[in-house]
C-alpha cells in the first residue's frame, strides 16, 4: 500500500467524529458566509445591490426555459433505452468482460448507470449499500464512484443547452473517457484501502 | 454525433421493447422522462435567479475580477484560449470553487454563466471551443471536497464511520480530474494537427 493512501486512511480513522461535526458546520455555514460577504462587498463599493440582483436574476429564468427542451430530448431517450430493457441486455453483454478484467460484477451496472442518469445512480448506489451495507466492500466503492464521479450527458445537456452549442466537437468523448479513470480510479483505490476483491 | 447517439438510444430501445414485450414500459418511459426534465429545468429557477442576481453583484463590486486575479497563474495554464483579464475567468474559477465545496445549486448557474462568456469569446459560433471542452471535462469528473450526498446515505444506513470515503473519494476524484485534463489535451493535440 503507498504511503500517501495509509495517511489518508489514518487521518480518516482518527479525525472521524471532529471531521463529521467540521463537515457538517462548513456545509451550513459557507452558503451563509458567501451571500453575507457579497452583499458587503457590494455594499462597500456603492453598487445598487437590490436593482442589480433583480437585473442578474432575470437572465436566470430565460436560461432555465431555453433548457427544457434539450433536457426533454436527452431524458426521454435515456428512459426509453432503459425501460426497454435494452440497457440490461448491454450490460448483461459486457459483465463477463468486465469481470474477466477482475472488475467487482455487482457494482458494473453502477458504473454504466453513473454518466447516464444521476437519478438512477443514486438509487443503485442506495441499494448496493443497503443490500451489502456500509462498511462493505461493495458498499464502500459504490459509495466512492458515486461520489467521485458525475452525470456527464446531464452537464453537456444543461450547459450546452443552455448557450446554445450544437457541435459538441469531443467534449463527450473527453467525459466518458475521464468517467471510465474514475471508476478504475475507484475500484483500486478501494480495494487497496478497504481490502476486498 | 449527439444527433447520432440520440437517435441510437431511443430507436435501440423502441425495437429492443418489441422483442423484449416492453412496450408498455416504454410508452410509460416518453411521459416519465419529459416529465422529469420539465420537472428538472423549472426547479432550477430558484436557483439560477438567486445565483445569477447575487453573482451579478458580485461582478459589480469587482469580486469576481479579483478573484481570478487571486488564481489566474493556474488556471491561464489550463485555459490558454482566454485572455486572465476576461470574465469568463471569474466564472470558470466560482463554478470550480462552487463544486469544490459541494454547493452543487450554485454551480450549475456559474457554469452556464462561464459558457456564455466563452461563446462570446469563441464570437458567438454554435459549435464547442476548446475552453469549453477543457472546461467541461474538469467539470463532469466532478472535483469534490465533501461528497455530501453520498456520507447522508451511508449515514442513513448506519455505518461505523460515514466520512471514511472522504479520502478515496478525493483521491478517485483528483485522477479522474488529472485523466480529464490529460485527455482533452490530448483530443486537442490531434485536432490542432488534423488543421
Amino acid at each position: 500500500m503507498p504511503f500517501s493512501l495509509i495517511a489518508i486512511s489514518t487521518i480518516a480513522e482518527a479525525g472521524g467524529g471532529d471531521l463529521v461535526s467540521f463537515i457538517n458546520w462548513l456545509s451550513l455555514a459557507l452558503i451563509p458566509l458567501i451571500i453575507a460577504g457579497i452583499l458587503i462587498a457590494g455594499t462597500i463599493k456603492k453598487v445598487p445591490t437590490y436593482e442589480t440582483f433583480v437585473e442578474g436574476g432575470k437572465e436566470g429564468i430565460q436560461i432555465a426555459f431555453s433548457i427544457i427542451p434539450y433536457l426533454v430530448g436527452m431524458l426521454v431517450a435515456i428512459t426509453i433505452f432503459r425501460a426497454s430493457g435494452a440497457l440490461d441486455f448491454v450490460m448483461g453483454l459486457l459483465k463477463p468482460v468486465f469481470t474477466a478484467i477482475g472488475f467487482p460484477a455487482e457494482v458494473v451496472p453502477l458504473a454504466f448507470i453513473r454518466p447516464i442518469s444521476g437519478t438512477a445512480a443514486l438509487g443503485m448506489t442506495s441499494d448496493l449499500i443497503a443490500t451489502y451495507g456500509p462498511d462493505s466492500f461493495i458498499g464502500q466503492l459504490a459509495a466512492v464512484m458515486q461520489g467521485s464521479t458525475d452525470t456527464t450527458l446531464y452537464i453537456l445537456t444543461v450547459y450546452f443547452g443552455a448557450v446554445g452549442i450544437k457541435k459538441m466537437g469531443d467534449a463527450l468523448k473527453v467525459g466518458l473517457l475521464a468517467d471510465l479513470i474514475g471508476i478504475i480510479a475507484s475500484v483500486i483505490i478501494v480495494s487497496l484501502l478497504f481490502g476486498g476483491a | 454525433m449527439v444527433n447520432l447517439i440520440w437517435v441510437f438510444l431511443t430507436v435501440i430501445g423502441l425495437v429492443y421493447a418489441m422483442f423484449n414485450g416492453t412496450m408498455e414500459e416504454v410508452n410509460e418511459a416518453v411521459f416519465k422522462g419529459s416529465k422529469e426534465a420539465v420537472t428538472i429545468s423549472i426547479g432550477l429557477i430558484s436557483v439560477l435567479v438567486f445565483w445569477l442576481g447575487l453573482m451579478k453583484i458580485a461582478e459589480e463590486a469587482g469580486l469576481l475580477n479579483f478573484f481570478s486575479k487571486l488564481c489566474r497563474p493556474f488556471i491561464s495554464k489550463l485555459f490558454p484560449d482566454i485572455p486572465p483579464n476576461h470574465p469568463a475567468m471569474g466564472y470558470i474559477l466560482s463554478n470550480l470553487m462552487a463544486n469544490f465545496f459541494g454547493l452543487g445549486n450554485a454551480a450549475t448557474p456559474l457554469g452556464i454563466k462561464a459558457m456564455e462568456q466563452m461563446k462570446a469569446l469563441n464570437d458567438g459560433k454554435n459549435e464547442a471551443s476548446r475552453s469549453m471542452i477543457t472546461f467541461l471535462a474538469v467539470n463532469t469528473s466532478s472535483i469534490t471536497l465533501v461528497p455530501t450526498t453520498v456520507i447522508a446515505i451511508r449515514m442513513t444506513y448506519g455505518a461505523d464511520q460515514p466520512t471514511d470515503i472522504v479520502g478515496p473519494t478525493i483521491l478517485a476524484t483528483l485522477i479522474s480530474g488529472i485523466g480529464a485534463i490529460l485527455i482533452d489535451r490530448y483530443f486537442h493535440y490531434r485536432r490542432s494537427r488534423r488543421g
